[in-house]
Order: C-alpha cells, then sequence, then structure tokens
C-alpha cells in the first residue's frame, strides 16, 4: 500500500510537470502579450519603450529561461508578480480561493445528495411516473447550459421579486448567505446533479437484478434497507467516479457563472487575466486547477478502495 | 395423512403466473404438498419446469411484475402467508423460512463482511444488541464448520471459497432457526466434492434443529440420499408424488422413468459402457403454449390419443404415490 501511495503520488507530480510545460507554451502561443495589448490602447508609442517593458516584465528572454524561472519561482512559493495590478500573484489568488472554493463545494454537495436520492428512487420505481419524470428533469439539466440558466434565474428573480442577488462577501443573514454562495452553486450543480441521477439510476438498475439483492430480500430486509443498504453500497463506484470527474468539469461551469453572477472568485479572474496576457497569474491558476484536478482522481481512486473491499492497492 | 399439527408447510393448489409480451404463462399450475416437521422433501425436474418460481412463490419473492400468485394458499405453521400484507410477510422471511440460492459465489452482497450479514440476518428478527448478533454469527458460522468464524466473520465474501460462502450461506438461512428451509439446487454450483459436504451439512443441522426441509433439484442422486419424499414436477405441474423409495422402485409418471434412466450408470468391469447416454426426446413444452393435454404426451413413448386430448388427473396409487398420467399402470413394462 505504502508503495503504491509513493508511486501514485510521483506519478502525480511527473501528471502536473507535464501540465506546467503545455500551460506554459500554449499561453505563449496566443498571439500578443500584455505589452502589445497596452501598447495598442495608448495608440503609437516609441518602440524602445516598449522593448524597455518586455525586459522589465522578463518576456524578452528565451522561453526555456522563462519557464524555469517560472517553475523555480513556483517550487519557491514565489508565484511572481501580476502585470496588471503588479502585486504579488499568491496575493491576488489567494483571497478568491475561498469564494470559488465555497460555490464548488455547494456545488458538488447539491449535485450528489439530490442526484443520488434521486437516481435510486428512479431505478427503484423503473418504469413508473415518477421514473419517467425524473428521466426528464435529469435530461434537460444535462441540455442546459449553466450560464444560460444562470441568466434565466436572473431574469425570474428581476421579474419576481424586482431585485437580483448581488454578491456580497459578508453575508449577514441566512438569506443573503443563500444568495450569495447557494444560487449560483444550485445553477452549476444542476448538470452536474443530473449526470449523478443517470448514473446513480443505470447503476442501481444493474446492481438490482444481482443475486444478493434477492438474498437480502429473503432475510426479511425492508425496501429501504435493500435499495440503500445492499443495492446503493455496490451501485455507489460509478457514481464517485463520475462526481470525481465532475468536480473537475464543475471548474469550468464556475468561469461563466462566476461572469454571469458577478462573484469575484478565482475563476473570473482567470477569464480577466486571460483578457490582459496577465501570465503570472493565467499559468499559476491553470496550474492550481490542474492540482485540483489531479487530486480529485486521487481521491476517487482512494474512495474505491474504501466502498470496494475488493479493490486493494498492492504493490 | 399423518398428524397435521406436525405440518410446517401445507401448500394447496399454489398456481403462480407470469404476465411477458409473448402472452401469460403459468409457471406453477395447482401444485399442493406438505412438508412436516424434519422431513425432507424433494422437488425434482428439469430447468423451467417451475421448481425455483415454487420456491420463490413460498417466499413471497417472485418479482411482480411480471409474477404473481393467482391461486391457492401456503400455510406456514398454521398461517397463510398468501393472507399477510408485505410487512408481516418480512417479519416471517429469513425467521420462520428462510432459503438457500444456487449461486454462492453471488448470493453473498460483495461489500458487507460476513459476519454483519449474518448480523442483520439476526437483528432483523430477533431483539439483540449487535454485539449479542456478532456472538450468534460467529456461532452460526462455527455450527456450519468453517474454521476460524470469528476471524472468517470479519471476512468479505471474496475471500471465501464457494464451499464457504455456500456454508456462510446456511448459516445465515438458519441464523433464526426457521421451521421451514428452502435450498434451491444448494450444491450444482458447486465441486464435486464439495457438493457431498454440502448435502451432508445441511441434512445434519437439518436434523439437529428439526427444520423442515424442501430440495429443490435436478440430481436424482440426491434426492436419493437425501428426502423421504419426492414431487416431480413438469412444465409447471405436479406429475408424481412418492416416498422416495417407492419413487424409485415404481416410477409410475413415464417422465420419471425417463429422467431415473438418463442418469449414467457406472458399467460393471469387464462390460463396454452405454455407447449413448439415455435421453428423454424432444424438449419441454413453451409454457405459453401448453397443449391441451398432457404436456408430456409430444415425447412420451406410451402416449395414446387420450393423452393429447385430456390432461390426467393426480391418482392415488396406493400409499400415498400420485401420479398424473392415464398411462400410469402401464409405465413399469417399458423399460
Amino acid at each position: 500500500m505504502f508503495a503504491y501511495l509513493v508511486r501514485r503520488l510521483l506519478l502525480m507530480l511527473v501528471t502536473l510537470i507535464g501540465i506546467s510545460i503545455v500551460i506554459f507554451f500554449l499561453l505563449r502561443i496566443v498571439p500578443g502579450n500584455i505589452v502589445d495589448i497596452l501598447f495598442a490602447a495608448a495608440g503609437y508609442v516609441d518602440p524602445a519603450d516598449k522593448v524597455d517593458l518586455e525586459k522589465q516584465l522578463g518576456i524578452d528572454q528565451p522561453l526555456v529561461v522563462q519557464y524555469l524561472h517560472w517553475i523555480g519561482g513556483l517550487l519557491h512559493g514565489d508565484l511572481g508578480y501580476s502585470y496588471v495590478s503588479e502585486k504579488p500573484a499568491l496575493q491576488e489568488i489567494l483571497p478568491r480561493i475561498p469564494i470559488t472554493a465555497r460555490l464548488a463545494g455547494l456545488a458538488l454537495l447539491f449535485s450528489a445528495s439530490i442526484g443520488i436520492p434521486l437516481g435510486v428512487i428512479s431505478a427503484v420505481k423503473q418504469g413508473s411516473r415518477i421514473d419517467y419524470a425524473l428521466r426528464v428533469v435529469s435530461l434537460s439539466g444535462l441540455s442546459l447550459p449553466s450560464f444560460w440558466l444562470g441568466l434565466l434565474v436572473l431574469t425570474a428573480s428581476v421579474a419576481m421579486f424586482g431585485q437580483m442577488p448581488i454578491f456580497n462577501p459578508n453575508p449577514q443573514s441566512l438569506g443573503e448567505a443563500f444568495a450569495t454562495y447557494c444560487i449560483p452553486a444550485m445553477v452549476v450543480g444542476f448538470r452536474s446533479s443530473a449526470l449523478t441521477m443517470r448514473i446513480t439510476r443505470s447503476s442501481m438498475l444493474e446492481v438490482l437484478r444481482q443475486d444478493y439483492i434477492r438474498t437480502a430480500r429473503a432475510k426479511g430486509a425492508s425496501d429501504a434497507a435493500v435499495n440503500y443498504h445492499h443495492a446503493l453500497k455496490n451501485a455507489i463506484l460509478p457514481v464517485i467516479t463520475v462526481i470525481g470527474i465532475e468536480a473537475a468539469f464543475l471548474i469550468g461551469g464556475l468561469i461563466v457563472t462566476e461572469t454571469v453572477f458577478n462573484i469575484p472568485g478565482v475563476a473570473r479572474f482567470l477569464v480577466e487575466a486571460i483578457r490582459w496576457r496577465d501570465y503570472p497569474i493565467v499559468q499559476n491558476l491553470v496550474m492550481l486547477i490542474a492540482v485540483v484536478v489531479v487530486s480529485a482522481n486521487f481521491i476517487v481512486d482512494m474512495l474505491y478502495a474504501v466502498f470496494d473491499p475488493r479493490i486493494r492497492y498492492t504493490d | 395423512m399423518a398428524d397435521t399439527s406436525d405440518l410446517v408447510l401445507d401448500v394447496k393448489n399454489l398456481k403462480t403466473v407470469f404476465f411477458t409480451n409473448s402472452g401469460l404463462f403459468k409457471a406453477v399450475d395447482d401444485v399442493s404438498f406438505t412438508v412436516k416437521r424434519g422431513e425432507t422433501l424433494a422437488i425434482v425436474g428439469e430447468s423451467g419446469c417451475g421448481k425455483s418460481v415454487t420456491a420463490l412463490s413460498l417466499m413471497r419473492l417472485v418479482s411482480d411484475p411480471p409474477g404473481r400468485i393467482v391461486g391457492g394458499s401456503i400455510m406456514l405453521e398454521g398461517t397463510d402467508l398468501l393472507a399477510l400484507d408485505e410487512a408481516a410477510m418480512r417479519k416471517i422471511r429469513g425467521n420462520r423460512i428462510s432459503m438457500i440460492f444456487q449461486e454462492p459465489m453471488t448470493s453473498l452482497n460483495p461489500v458487507i463482511r460476513i459476519g454483519d450479514q449474518i448480523v442483520e440476518a439476526v437483528r432483523l428478527h430477533r431483539n439483540l444488541s449487535t454485539k449479542e448478533a456478532r456472538n450468534i454469527a460467529v456461532e452460526m458460522l462455527h455450527l456450519v464448520r468453517i474454521p476460524e468464524p470469528a476471524r472468517r466473520a470479519r471476512e468479505y465474501p471474496h475471500q471465501l471459497s464457494g464451499g464457504m460462502r455456500q456454508r456462510a450461506m446456511i448459516a445465515m438461512a438458519l441464523a433464526c432457526r426457521p421451521a421451514l428451509l428452502i435450498a434451491d439446487e444448494p450444491t450444482t454450483a458447486l465441486d464435486v466434492t464439495i457438493q457431498a459436504q454440502i448435502l451432508a451439512l445441511i441434512l445434519d443441522l437439518q436434523k439437529e434443529l428439526g427444520t423442515g426441509l424442501v430440495l429443490i433439484t435436478h440430481d436424482l442422486g440426491v434426492v436419493a440420499q437425501t428426502a423421504q419424499r419426492v414431487i416431480v414436477m413438469y412444465a409447471g405441474r405436479k406429475v408424481e408424488e412418492a416416498s422416495v423409495e417407492a419413487l424409485f422402485a415404481a416410477p409410475k409418471h413415464p417422465y420419471t422413468r425417463g429422467l431415473m434412466a438418463s442418469i449414467p450408470a457406472v458399467p460393471a468391469p469387464g462390460i463396454a459402457a452405454q455407447e449413448r447416454l439415455n435421453e428423454i426426446p424432444g424438449t419441454v413444452p413453451s409454457l405459453v403454449r401448453l397443449p391441451k393435454g398432457c404436456a408430456f404426451a409430444p415425447r412420451c413413448k406410451l402416449a395414446v390419443k387420450r393423452c393429447e386430448a385430456e390432461y390426467p388427473p393426480l391418482a392415488d396409487w396406493g400409499g400415498g404415490h400420485l401420479a398424473a398420467c392415464w398411462r400410469a399402470a402401464d409405465v413399469a413394462e417399458v423399460a
């Protein structure tokens, strides 16, 4: 087990190094840099100044040198300075993380706590009206883009309450906290709850046909015990995989949703940073997202072993 | 019939049907039998003859839809199971009547520890603490001769062999000391050497606990070793019922005779083995389109006009030996 963990962590490290290279060079391929953008905005300016500024920012150096400089800094905890605000990148990113983390966490919670029970109900009542109704709702969840759903929610709240939820960094009441975090989280989580529901349903249908379900009934177990204790325990693995993958996809959903709801989180910040070709911010943020995704995968693999005793990671 | 107070199970005119796309079929049609305390009743027949559906009907575990019990009564220790609501039935399942299934490899929940699965069975029906139930579970595993029961109780099904799993299933089924145990082909999926052990175990425990046993099998060898009475089923109906001795001495139904003839015999030394095994020609008819008369008639050497026109009633040939055949009297003459 220990050897497996070490190997696994090394593999994660290799993955992250690969990702860092891809991020770095992809970002450089995008035409224009911060200097071009600034100078274009200012109209004609002396080219000597441009060279000067590029030198100042270090973007005149060969790419490999720039890359090593970034990674070297990263290892020391030095993420560089934002080109736009000229503040340390870490200072810019850190305060935004809890906002996005809260949104993502709530969205995942929403997706699991709604998707799993509804999936079970849908499977147990297969072919009934409630099954069809749930499947239609989940199909809508999969086909509604979250930005559009977000706009719908905002429009509806204006139409019904005459106002829309505005981000409040320090919510005073439960209602405010709900408007600040839960509504956007539900908008983002709707899609993944629909996906979770569908996976739970199909996985449950598979499990409910198994012999050990009949054994459980033969023992005199109640429907609830059979469905949630005996069946769900077996059906949960694919659901965990999907939730793990969704955790990664969620960040993509959040980029749009944070923009729609005007939430100053990491995801919206990333979009702004890309617009300015603010290399230190973009590459560090994408790196952060990569770490989250790789960790989510790792956690999913570990959860497998927790939920299924047949899976043991040996050396 | 003997003293009825001794009866654990009294099934009368049981009818279980399935509603399918190709029509309604009668999986169990008008089947009656009884089981006494400590007695073993074997139900024999080919695949698809309704043995397993009979067993599931006794447990009221036939999935509805597509199946439904549409008639008859199942009296277990004087209670009509068909009259109970689902909650009352749950109190009986695993408690007064329990079942061992054919596939030990898939009949235990793979993600729950063996001990916990037995504990669950105990706690569903006995008001015991987890600790007390755990002690019973270990005791049961010991009873079914699993070595190191306390350690095995903490293991998962995949860590046990097929034979061990079937022992664990038996431990679970008997944990609440049921009045009736149904064993649906309990040894079919096991190695021959293990089969004998498991059968011996079931019979020992049955004697020890005084449980009535319904043993479902297609193996007449098993029947001869274990049962006191036998029911032969064909196409959902009981075609013959007799004590084991009477049945093996003089089967009254051509189908039973055919089953016996198809058991491969070990040739005596020096004599060449039969080139080909005896078989019953043809296949079991589709239960959706049963012939009007005897369902076995199309495969029967003795069949006459009457067999195709009229279904023969179960007639008593003496000593409770029942057979449903127009030509039962002539069966003995045909080898």
